[in-house]
């Protein structure tokens, strides 16, 4: 849904590019930066075969669960300019997730360090963060005042996220009563409407009906033009093409190229050995 | 592209680095920041609970109102005991509404992350706000209760007394204490899924090793000094004495409070930062 903090360490200094990886590719629309990345890696422990059984229990009292260690991110560089629209590509479990996560400030870095400039908003496939025995407006209200708005604030956009997102009376009923595209709809009204600096968005453009599908392009669009800063992860290539103006390709948590979106969405179709086909681009 | 961005003067910067615990002053800034989004987590929590029951909120009063009567029954009529002290049953009561608020804390409190697996995994806020909303809408829902015990100590016959007002930092002490377990108990939930089954045994039996259906002395008289070992012993000690037996309580029990009180808080609180930040990959 919606995120924003700053309450870790700043580093020493901040300004300082020279130990910045050369993979690191700047492309300047604003001249502001919107988005550093440094030398960062995510790195975590998962645990599977968590439920051991009684008998094991009684055998082995001490033996403590399997662990995974995933390497999510590995000392990806990136630096992002405000007033760009950045898609990311790549394969599923190449870290786009992770990375946006990480910009969000809702995962931390396992080692280097993450800047962000600007209100920030997500809009994450992982299941926005409604609660769903609340109603609409009540998710609204929460929403906002999670993103550190006021209830004065909120309350302002709040006809503007109930007219987009065509909920009418449903807004006062709980969430779980609503129909999927009912819940993407009220998630994308929320999310770019509380005047988002930078807009996270993974996976979670394709929401609603045709009608809400070209709404929320527009709007989109909009965003773009007052030069917001907007982050894409897609499978729908096409929709990388059409949106951005900046692209970056992720393989196993590295970052493998930064360029043209075109450019790179070949690049990516090359390596998977996949042809363009309406199954890669859709999405709006 | 035409336009330049106007960056949010109220959101200026995030920084997340891989080492340290956040900045302390930074987070609780932050945290106040943000203080109307726990309020707003207790208050539909609030409405939420007995929502669709008949009697709504009524039942922030009966359930502890019946659970004293239950106990001043197991305590005072059914173990034999003469009932000539005119404040058993205000003590008795009393305890049991303050250490259910207690007990609120712990049992929520255990629940606050896992519980809010979408909100962690989608958003960035300070994760201590959830344990605030928890203690709040623990201590609203308390509140409905002091003026039941004061009828309840007013129908005995007793009058009010300027001790009864050492029940505000008494109270400020218990919540001090309860928001820092509530806050420990969360991230152990996070690492060991069994804590919140260990939970109801583990309130039944430090009600019973507190001075909640007892006077403190009876306890002491049988640990002495280790007595303070409980820290319940002397947070719930004091809001006895002072409510009910028109006592200040003695020093020693302000001092055992009021260290219990805020090195819990701190250092719980302290885990829990240095801890959150693994809590979008561990829940």
């Amino acid at each position: 849904m919606i995120s924003l903090s700053e309450f870790d360490i700043p580093p020493e200094s901040t300004s300082d590019s020279s130990d910045i990886n050369t993979s690191r590719l700047s492309k300047s629309v604003t001249g502001q930066r919107a988005i550093l990345l440094e030398n960062v890696s995510v790195t975590y422990k998962t645990a599977y075969d968590r439920q051991r059984g009684f008998k094991q229990i009684l055998s082995n009292p001490f033996q403590r669960g399997e662990f995974k260690v995933v390497e999510a991110m590995d000392n990806v560089s990136l630096e992002v300019n405000h007033g760009t629209v950045l898609g990311v590509i790549g394969h599923n479990g190449a870290g786009k997730s992770t990375m946006l996560r990480t910009m969000a400030g809702i995962l931390r870095p396992s080692q280097g360090f993450v800047e962000v400039h600007g209100r920030i908003s997500t809009l994450l496939a992982l299941g926005i963060g409604f609660n769903s025995n609340r109603s609409g407006r009540e998710n609204i209200l929460l929403g906002g005042l999670a993103m550190g708005m006021s209830r004065d604030e909120v309350e302002v956009k709040y006809q503007e996220i109930l007219k987009f997102s065509e909920l009418g009376d449903y807004i006062d009923l709980p969430v779980r009563t609503y129909s999927s595209g009912m819940v993407s709809k009220l998630a994308f009204s929320v999310s770019v409407h509380f005047d988002p600096d930078v807009l996270l968005i993974d996976e979670a453009l394709s929401a609603g009906d045709a009608a809400f599908k070209t709404k929320a392009r527009d709007k989109m669009f909009e965003l773009m033009s007052s030069a917001r800063t907007i982050v894409v992860v897609s499978h729908a290539l096409s929709t990388i093409a059409e949106l951005c103006n900046d692209a970056i390709w992720m393989d196993h948590g590295k970052l493998m190229g930064r360029g043209e979106p075109q450019e790179m969405i070949d690049k990516y179709m090359e390596h998977v050995h996949v042809k363009n086909s309406a199954v890669t681009n859709d999405d709006f | 592209m035409s336009s330049e961005p106007s960056i949010s003067a109220a959101h200026p910067i995030y920084r997340s680095t891989a080492k340290g615990i956040p900045n302390i002053r930074a987070y609780f800034s932050e945290f106040w920041r943000r203080r109307d989004f726990a309020v707003e987590i207790s208050r539909a929590g609030l409405r939420a609970a007995n929502a669709d029951s008949l009697i709504g909120s009524f039942w922030l009063v009966l359930n502890p109102l019946l659970l004293a009567g239950v106990y001043y029954i197991l305590v005072t009529l059914l173990s034999g005991a003469k009932i000539t002290d005119p404040m058993r049953l205000p003590h008795i009561v009393g305890g049991i509404f303050v250490y259910y608020f207690y007990a609120a804390c712990m049992t929520q409190g255990a629940g606050a992350v896992t519980s809010a697996g979408k909100l962690i995994n989608n958003t960035s806020f300070p994760r201590l706000l959830l344990i605030y909303a928890v203690v709040r809408t623990a201590f609203f829902r308390f509140m409905p209760t002091i003026p039941v015990f004061f009828l309840i100590y007013l129908s005995r016959g007793q009058a009010l007394n300027w001790h009864q007002l050492l029940a505000i930092p008494a109270l400020m002490l218990l919540m001090s204490f309860s928001f820092g377990i509530a806050a420990l108990l969360s991230v152990l939930q996070v690492y060991f899924r069994d804590t919140a089954s260990f939970l109801p045994y583990i309130n039944r039996v430090w009600l019973y090793v507190s001075p909640v259906l007892f006077y403190p002395e009876r306890i002491f008289n049988h640990l002495g000094n280790l007595s303070y070992i409980n820290p319940l012993y002397s947070l719930i000690g004091i809001w006895g004495e002072v409510l009910t037996r028109n006592e200040s309580a003695p020093i020693q029990m302000w001092i055992a409070a009021t260290v219990w009180s805020i090195s819990t808080l701190v250092l719980s609180c302290l885990l829990f930062m240095v801890k959150e930040r693994d809590f979008a990959v561990r829940i």
